[in-house]
C-alpha cells in the first residue's frame, strides 16, 4: 500500500512535518517494499491560498491510499475524503521511519474530521 | 461641465481618521452647497453611517460567478483545476469546488472543452444606499466570514453619481480592497498619525498606491510635535495638507457618533481648508 507522510525534509530519517497543505516535503511510502521517494511541496509551501486542496491533489496523483500527518483543515479535508484518502493522525512530531512502523502497525488513529484552522489570505 | 472629482480617502494604519476625514470632507461640502457623495468602501466594516445617520432607500445583493460542474458532462480532464489562479477547484477523481476561494474569474468556464461549468451567483454582501439629508450616500456591508471584498467595493462604486464629489472612505493597509478603492479616484488623501508605526504604514501605502500613479496628499491628524511623518513627506515630495491637532474635544464628540463639524464650530475653517487644498489639486 502507497502511502503519503509529511515531512520538513527528504527522508524518512527526517522529523516528520505536522503541517498537511503547507509540508515541505511529502515522502511516498510503500509499505510492502519499504522503499520511500521524497516529493518536494515547496509550490504549495508558499501558495497565497487553496494550500491543502492542492496538496490533497498531489497526494492522490501520487496514487497514495492514506496520508499520515499531524493537522488537516476543513477544505484539504473535504478534497481528501473526495478522493477516499485516508488520514492518519500523528499526534507529535517523530522521525518518518517511526511514523511509518506506527502506521503499519495501526497504532495511528483516523482522522474523521478536520483538525486544523482554516487559513485565509 | 466636467465630471466632480472622486477622492479616496485611504491610510496604511487603521483607526488613523479616515473616516473621520471622509464625514467631515462631506459635511464641508455640504456646507459649502456643493453636491456631495460618500461611499462607504471599508465594506468589512463599515461605520461612516454611525456619522451620517444615513437614511437607507435601497438594498442589493452583490454575487459574483462560481462554477458548478455538471457531473454528467464532465469528462475529468482536470483543465478548470488547472487553469484556476485561486486553488478554489481541485482535481481529485471529479472536479471539487471550493467556492469560498473562487474570485469569479470564469477562466474555469472558458477552458471546459465540453460545456460543463455553469457558472451560478454566489451572494457575498450587499450594496446599500441612501441619502444623510443632502448628502448622498452608499455603503457595501460584506457579509461576515467572506474573504473577498474587492467585488463588492466594485459594486459600491458603480453607485456612484458623476454630478457629485465623490468621498471613497477606503478600508487600512495596502491590500487588494485598497487598491480597488483607490483605482479610478482622481486624488488620494493619506491619513497617518505622528508614531512610529503610522509613519511606518504610510510608507507602506504610497509604495503601494505611487504605482498606480495617482496625486497623493498626506492628513496628520492627532499632530504632536513628533514631526517625524512631516520630515518623510517632505522627503518623498508629499503634500501634508493639514495637520488636525491632538484635540480632546474631538474624541469626545467622535465617541458619541456626532460630527465635530456641528459640535466645534472652531473645527469648521480647517476642514474647509483641507478641502481647498485637495480641490486645487484635482
Amino acid at each position: 500500500m502507497k502511502v503519503v507522510l509529511t515531512s520538513s525534509a527528504k527522508t524518512l530519517a527526517d522529523p516528520i512535518d505536522m503541517h498537511f497543505g503547507r509540508a515541505k516535503v511529502f515522502i511516498l511510502a510503500d509499505t510492502e517494499t519499504g522503499r520511500a521517494v521524497a516529493h518536494d511541496n515547496a509550490q504549495n509551501l508558499h501558495a497565497a491560498q487553496g494550500a491543502g486542496i492542492q496538496s490533497a491533489e498531489t497526494v492522490a496523483r501520487l496514487g497514495a491510499e492514506a496520508v499520515v500527518t499531524g493537522s488537516v483543515g476543513p477544505k484539504a479535508y473535504k478534497a481528501l475524503q473526495a478522493a477516499g484518502i485516508r488520514i492518519a493522525l500523528i499526534e507529535a512530531v517523530c522521525p518518518g521511519t517511526e511514523a511509518l512502523r506506527r502506521f503499519k502497525d495501526g497504532e495511528l488513529p483516523v482522522l474523521d474530521q478536520p483538525n486544523g484552522e482554516s487559513h485565509w489570505v | 461641465m466636467a465630471r466632480s472629482p472622486a477622492i479616496a480617502i485611504a491610510s496604511g494604519k487603521g483607526g488613523t481618521g479616515k473616516t473621520t476625514v471622509a464625514v467631515h470632507l462631506a459635511a464641508t461640502l455640504l456646507f459649502r452647497k456643493q453636491a456631495v457623495q460618500y461611499l462607504d468602501c471599508d465594506v468589512e466594516e463599515p461605520n461612516g453611517h454611525l456619522f451620517l445617520k444615513p437614511t437607507i432607500e435601497s438594498s442589493a445583493s452583490v454575487g459574483i460567478p462560481v462554477p458548478v460542474v455538471d457531473a454528467a458532462r464532465c469528462i475529468a480532464c482536470g483543465k478548470c483545476a488547472e487553469v484556476c489562479e485561486f486553488n478554489a477547484i481541485a482535481m481529485l477523481k471529479k472536479p471539487l469546488v471550493f467556492p469560498e476561494l473562487c474570485h469569479g474569474c470564469g477562466a474555469c468556464a472558458l477552458v471546459c472543452p465540453v460545456g460543463a461549468i455553469r457558472e451560478t451567483p454566489r451572494a457575498i454582501g450587499v450594496v446599500e444606499t441612501g441619502r444623510a439629508g443632502s448628502i448622498r450616500f452608499a455603503q457595501g456591508r460584506l457579509n461576515v466570514g467572506e474573504p473577498l471584498a474587492p467585488p463588492l467595493i466594485r459594486a459600491v462604486k458603480t453607485r456612484r453619481e458623476p454630478a457629485a464629489v465623490a468621498l471613497y472612505d477606503s478600508p487600512p493597509g495596502t491590500s487588494c480592497p485598497v487598491v480597488a478603492t483607490v483605482r479610478g479616484a482622481d486624488f488620494v488623501v493619506l491619513v497617518t498619525e505622528p508614531t512610529p508605526f503610522g509613519l511606518h504604514d504610510l510608507a507602506l501605502a504610497v509604495a503601494t498606491l505611487r504605482p498606480m500613479g495617482r496625486p497623493l496628499g498626506v492628513v496628520v491628524n492627532r499632530a504632536d510635535d513628533d514631526r517625524r511623518v512631516q520630515d518623510y513627506c517632505q522627503a518623498e515630495n508629499l503634500p501634508v495638507l493639514a495637520e488636525l491637532p491632538d484635540d480632546r474635544r474631538v474624541a469626545e464628540t467622535y465617541a458619541r457618533g456626532e460630527l465635530i463639524f456641528d459640535r466645534l464650530p472652531d473645527w469648521r475653517g480647517r476642514f474647509e481648508t483641507l478641502w481647498a487644498r485637495i480641490e486645487e489639486r484635482t
